[in-house]
């Protein structure tokens, strides 16, 4: 930003709490805190700590008639006056980039922000390029921004912030649903700008390591409560840190460590081989001309064996994976059981039916919520064996047995959509599970398991498949979690641009 | 080039022909106007696509309701005839208008042009945006109900249970992503008072003469309808 840039704001809570429309308990309260201008803040907290709904609070965002609507009390001042939305005091920059963004095109996407602030039409465009320069954005303002990768929109959403020149930057694990390049980049703009600009910086940032070195001070909220810990960084992880890890938070030096890979892969489950896929048809779009997303990928699952597949967002994981999982047919290629699966149904795997497929390969999706299908939690993991044709007293016991192991005890009613993040990623782990009498198939897919997981569910999900392969289950995982890659994973299969 | 007018004028154009035959019947009139807006078809800078996409179904429709009124109404056969050339010619420049026209600026021409609230022109716009999410969204739903083991197969009432499943969860996503983009939207400011644009929408002589042109042409198919003496409202 450029020197004449705004000032800081100053951010005064006290004895703030807020209290969600319809909720019986304070998802924070009491909480006191000055932030000088110009600091820069880590937020940490278990999940539910409330970090994203204070963030929102200091947006403006949160009141009677706003987006997050709920009670609150105390005082939350910046620069002396309630959050007010709007007028360039604060800019609030989120995790899903597919979700901030606005307009069709680039240029247009960093002016809606000037606009809606009512600036003179000759001021916007300067606006718009010099947000555009901060954030070291490759190309022009005509660019689509449908066109952009996950790490390009979200610095887009950064310099659509920037443009507003607010006092006060809120950043929401802005670097959370990006691979390790893309969140490499955003990190750096982010760095860049605490360097040139003099804006109050929070962050909340689930890779604290990643997040130390952009902050001089971190701020620790209790769920339900007020500030934890409030510090230098060195001081509080060094005070807080045990605390802090065994609740689940990332803490530098005390991440959980994945065990090493077995190193003797079984026989193969499942051989592809020349598999072509090509993107999917647009709503009305040609069948002709489509780009494809893989050709020519050859690949093998072996049992007993944690299968890694990597490669930059949009190299086809994902795409794979339905493949490999029989989910999918490809437009090229086979995919055909090998061994012992192909004792149970010789066919390719895109022509098994749903039921045996579910029972002897399974998936787990990215978005855990894609998969549920019923209305509870106990219904949930209940489904796949009651669909087998287990009696009811022997579903009911599978499913006891697996909500004790992955936590789920004590939520049986719930309904699955309501659910936090890391219950609904072990629920959805369980359904896969739960399908076999033996609890589980004899091939296991995840899209990104690990995904955005706090330390202890991620220690979690790390032993499980450990387990599996230590019972001779085939496991893959499309990932670009480091730590796993470092040793936990057996095999590693990489798709690129080279194929 | 129809592509290079303002999206405001198309669509005031596309608004005065349907105002002009609506009251109308007889197939002069209508089929002077569709004689006259297939004449700038080629003018209209369209793609192949979606004119091979849009244009069948539409002179089906136009085709069906000729013929339909043709078999079952009881106003004859010319009345017939012009039913079907009104719809195609009431429908046809709404078309053009859509598909030479870029939803930004036909956003941008609503609100500086038109005085359509920004709300409603914008929130329709980004939601836009949204359509091929919800599509890859619809794929994999359906991807993730075979890996549960749900299948329809031949079973017509597992399927309607199958597509009902589907479409609360998409609903449930699809709201889910759209609070979050409104919130995005409020973070930024929108709606927290008179908001300026950035882009201009230019209003050009050219785009008055394809308003007056639009008037003229339907005011010369009236006169000649009259003077054939062909002309008929649709209650006489």
């Amino acid at each position: 930003m450029s020197p004449t840039g705004p000032r800081g704001a100053r951010v005064r809570a006290a004895g703030w709490g807020w209290r969600h429309a319809g909720r019986e308990a304070w998802a924070l309260r009491g909480v006191d805190l000055e932030i000088a201008p110009g600091e820069r803040v880590l937020l940490l907290g278990p999940s539910g700590a409330g970090k994203s709904t204070l963030l929102q609070a200091l947006a403006g965002l949160a009141g009677p008639e706003a987006a997050v609507t709920g009670q609150s009390e105390g005082e939350l001042l910046v620069d002396g006056a309630p959050p007010g939305r709007g007028r360039g005091a604060a800019a609030l920059v989120g995790q899903d980039p597919q979700a901030q963004l606005v307009m069709a095109r680039t240029g247009d996407d960093v002016a809606f922000g000037p606009e809606n602030l009512g600036l003179a039409r000759e001021e916007i465009a300067p606006r718009v390029c010099e947000a555009l320069a901060a954030v070291g954005f490759p190309y022009g303002p005509e660019r689509p921004t449908a066109a952009l990768s996950g790490g390009e929109q979200q610095r887009l959403a950064l310099a659509g912030a920037l443009a507003m020149r607010p006092r006060l930057l809120l950043l929401d694990e802005p670097t959370a649903n990006l691979d390790p390049d893309g969140a490499a980049l955003v990190r750096g703009v982010v760095a860049g700008l605490a360097a040139s600009s003099g804006a109050t910086m929070v962050l909340v940032e689930h890779r604290v390591a990643d997040a130390v070195g952009l902050v001089d001070r971190v701020v620790v909220l209790e769920p339900g409560g007020g500030v934890a810990a409030d510090g230098p960084p060195d001081r509080v992880f060094a005070e807080h840190g045990a605390d802090l890890a065994a609740r689940g938070v990332w803490v530098p030096g005390r991440e959980p460590r994945a065990p090493r890979g077995g190193g003797s892969p079984g026989e193969v489950l499942v051989e592809a081989c020349g598999l072509r896929a090509l993107e999917p048809r647009a709503p009305g779009g040609p069948a002709r001309g489509r780009r494809a997303v893989l050709d020519g990928v050859d690949a093998v699952v072996r049992s007993a064996a944690v299968t890694a597949l990597t490669g930059a967002n949009g190299a086809g994981k994902s795409t794979l994976l339905a493949l490999l999982g029989g989910l999918a047919r490809p437009d090229g290629g086979r995919v055909r059981p090998a061994g012992a699966l192909a004792a149970a149904d010789g066919r390719d795997l895109g022509r098994w039916p749903a039921r045996r497929l579910a029972r002897h390969v399974g998936t787990v999706f990215q978005q855990a919520e894609d998969q549920f299908v019923t209305g509870t939690v106990r219904d949930e993991l209940e489904f796949a064996p009651l669909r087998a044709g287990a009696p009811p007293r022997r579903a009911a016991a599978r499913a006891e047995e697996l909500m004790g192991r992955l936590r789920l005890d004590g939520l049986e009613g719930a309904h699955p959509f309501t659910l936090s993040g890391g219950e609904k990623r072990r629920l959805s782990v369980a359904t896969a599970l739960s399908s076999d009498p033996e609890h589980a198939p004899d091939v296991l897919l995840l899209d990104e398991p690990t995904f955005g997981q706090d330390a202890v569910t991620w220690a979690e999900v790390v032993e499980l498949l450990d387990g599996l392969r230590a019972r001779g289950r085939a496991v893959v995982a499309a990932t670009h979690d480091e730590r796993l890659l470092d040793g936990f994973t057996d095999t590693r299969l990489r798709l690129g641009s080279d194929g | 080039m129809l592509r290079r007018r303002n999206p405001a004028a198309k669509l005031l154009a596309a608004l005065l022909v349907a105002a002009a035959l609506v009251p109308v019947l007889d197939p002069v009139t209508a089929g002077a106007v569709l004689a006259a807006v297939v004449l700038v078809l080629p003018f209209a800078g369209l793609r192949a696509r979606p004119v091979l996409l849009l244009f069948p179904p539409l002179l089906l429709a136009a085709a069906s309701v000729a013929v339909v009124n043709l078999l079952y109404g009881d106003a004859g056969a010319a009345a017939a005839l012009g039913l079907g050339l009104r719809l195609a010619a009431i429908a046809l420049p709404c078309v053009l208008a859509v598909l030479t026209s870029d939803p930004t600026e036909t956003a941008d021409a609503l609100v500086q042009r038109l005085r359509v609230p920004e709300r409603p022109a914008l929130g329709v716009l980004a939601a836009l945006r949204l359509v091929p999410l919800l599509a890859e969204q619809w794929r994999t739903l359906t991807l993730a109900r075979r890996a549960r083991g749900l299948e329809a197969g031949a079973n017509p009432a597992a399927a309607v249970r199958l597509f009902a499943g589907k479409v609360f969860a998409l609903l449930v996503r699809a709201v889910r992503t759209g609070t979050r983009l409104a919130a995005a939207m409020d973070a930024r400011a929108f709606g927290t008072g008179p908001r300026t644009h950035a882009r201009r929408s230019v209003w050009t002589a050219a785009d008055t003469a394809l308003v007056a042109g639009t008037a003229a042409v339907l005011a010369g198919a009236h006169g000649l309808s009259l003077w054939l003496g062909t002309w008929r409202l649709l209650f006489a």
